[in-house]
């Protein structure tokens, strides 16, 4: 078993095993504290709103566990944003992992929100979740809130302003698009995390 | 991708894989036969295409509840569509973006120009059955997004089955009350249509299905033209 997929009670946690079984690696999805903490990597998915993914954590007593792990963390759309101190969705707070604030995108003419669609990465610095991408590989993103670009970020994404596409701290690593629906590059993505 | 019923599978998933292996961005899986007779479908196939699908993808037809959503986001759906359900029960919006997200929600229209202006319609996927719902499409949309749509596909029946292209002014009539995504459907028939309805009627994707299953216009060769007309697409 190579990663443990927090089950946090949203839906779409099928698309993520799915991507990982065609990289040929097992995981489990689980919602078990015991479980999560001896995983040789966890990922956090995310589909839905803050505020509801965060009861879910506290209730089951992982919004304790998750900062303290020391293997390879992966958050995903919504997971990601909740490694974050809080966020605009619902004024949220969150894990507090990573320093910083999710913020509620703005929609102006010819930029709708939720931000939809497949970007190119705009890479900040070296980090091996990105090692071997093609340069002009495109992600799917889709997101209505998102981490303006800091210290933390890895590569940035351009949607009304510079976003956090990939952001890092230790072993915290999040991604604001889906990796297991962005083809090719979102396949070599998950693929370096299983090396992690 | 419009089918009727499981005995298509083995097509669907051909077809899936096909369209995954030719850069579609996006693939819609639409059962069009189940609002008009009010059955939930069959769902195992939505696993079956999220197990091969490595791209976004939505389900739309017959989902009326919380939980038909679920279920099909479960099986591995990025999306899903409601649109007859949605006329007949507006606060099933409301209840699927609180519950999932406005971001996998959304809704459908079929819409066509009346004495009354762009009127919605229902049940389009039976001609028996199909009426007009009673609501204007631009007040529909207006409402759809204040109670959490994430995505307003526009199929302009009046320009669907055509391919005499998208029914620009009717799109660029919602485009000006829409803040969210708006995919654009109905009248593609030539490669020259996919770049009018994004340069002329500002929509954020445009969704054909004749065209391709037909093998008419082949997905690599129209994106090339529409990045070669300046539009920045996936390649």
């Amino acid at each position: 078993m190579e990663a443990v997929i927090i089950d946090s009670g949203g839906a779409n946690l099928a698309s993520l095993q799915y991507a990982f079984e065609r990289l040929g690696a097992k995981t489990r999805v689980s919602a078990d504290a015991q479980e999560i903490a001896a995983a040789p990597r966890v990922v956090l998915p995310g589909v839905g709103c803050a505020a509801d993914a965060m009861e879910r954590l506290h209730r089951g007593g992982l919004a304790r566990l998750l900062p303290s792990l020391t293997q390879p963390v992966l958050g995903i759309c919504l997971g990601m944003q909740l490694l974050f101190e809080r966020s605009a969705e619902g004024a949220t707070e969150c894990l507090g992992v990573l320093p910083g604030e999710v913020q509620r995108l703005s929609a102006a003419p010819g930029r709708p929100v939720p931000h939809m669609g497949w970007n190119q990465l705009d890479p900040s610095r070296a980090d091996p979740l990105l090692a071997g991408l093609e340069p002009d590989a495109y992600f799917y993103f889709v997101h209505g809130y998102a981490v303006p670009a800091g210290e933390l970020t890895v590569a940035t994404v351009d949607y009304g302003g510079t976003l956090s596409a990939v952001v890092r701290r230790g072993n915290f690593w999040g991604v604001q698009f889906h990796p297991e629906r962005s083809a090719a590059g979102g396949a070599r993505l998950l693929g370096n995390f299983l090396t992690l | 991708m419009r089918f009727r019923d499981h005995r298509v599978v083995g097509d669907i998933m051909e077809l899936a894989s096909r369209y995954r292996d030719e850069g579609a961005d996006e693939l819609v899986f639409y059962d069009i036969t189940a609002s008009p007779e009010g059955r939930s479908v069959d769902r195992r196939w939505v696993q079956r295409v999220a197990r091969v699908l490595d791209i976004p993808f939505c389900v739309a037809g017959g989902i009326r509840s919380v939980a038909d959503a679920e279920a099909v986001l479960n099986a591995g759906a990025e999306k899903i569509s409601v649109n007859s359900p949605a006329l007949a029960d507006p606060g099933l919006i409301d209840a699927l973006s609180r519950r999932f997200g406005s971001q996998c929600v959304v809704v459908g229209i079929d819409s066509r120009l009346t004495g009354q202006g762009y009127r919605a319609f229902q049940f389009t996927g039976d001609p028996q059955r199909t009426r007009e719902s009673g609501r204007d499409v631009l007040e529909w949309v207006r409402e759809a997004q204040q109670r959490g749509a994430g995505e307003i596909v526009l199929n302009c029946m009046g320009s669907d089955g055509v391919r005499r292209g998208y029914d620009i002014e009717q799109l660029h009539a919602v485009r000006r009350v829409c803040q969210v995504p708006l995919v654009a459907s109905g009248g593609a028939g030539e490669m020259s249509h996919f770049a009018a309805v994004f340069a002329e009627a500002g929509a954020d994707a445009a969704l054909a299905a004749s065209v391709f299953h037909s093998g008419a216009i082949t997905i690599p060769e129209l994106k090339r033209e529409l990045r070669s007309a300046g539009i920045e697409v996936r390649l």
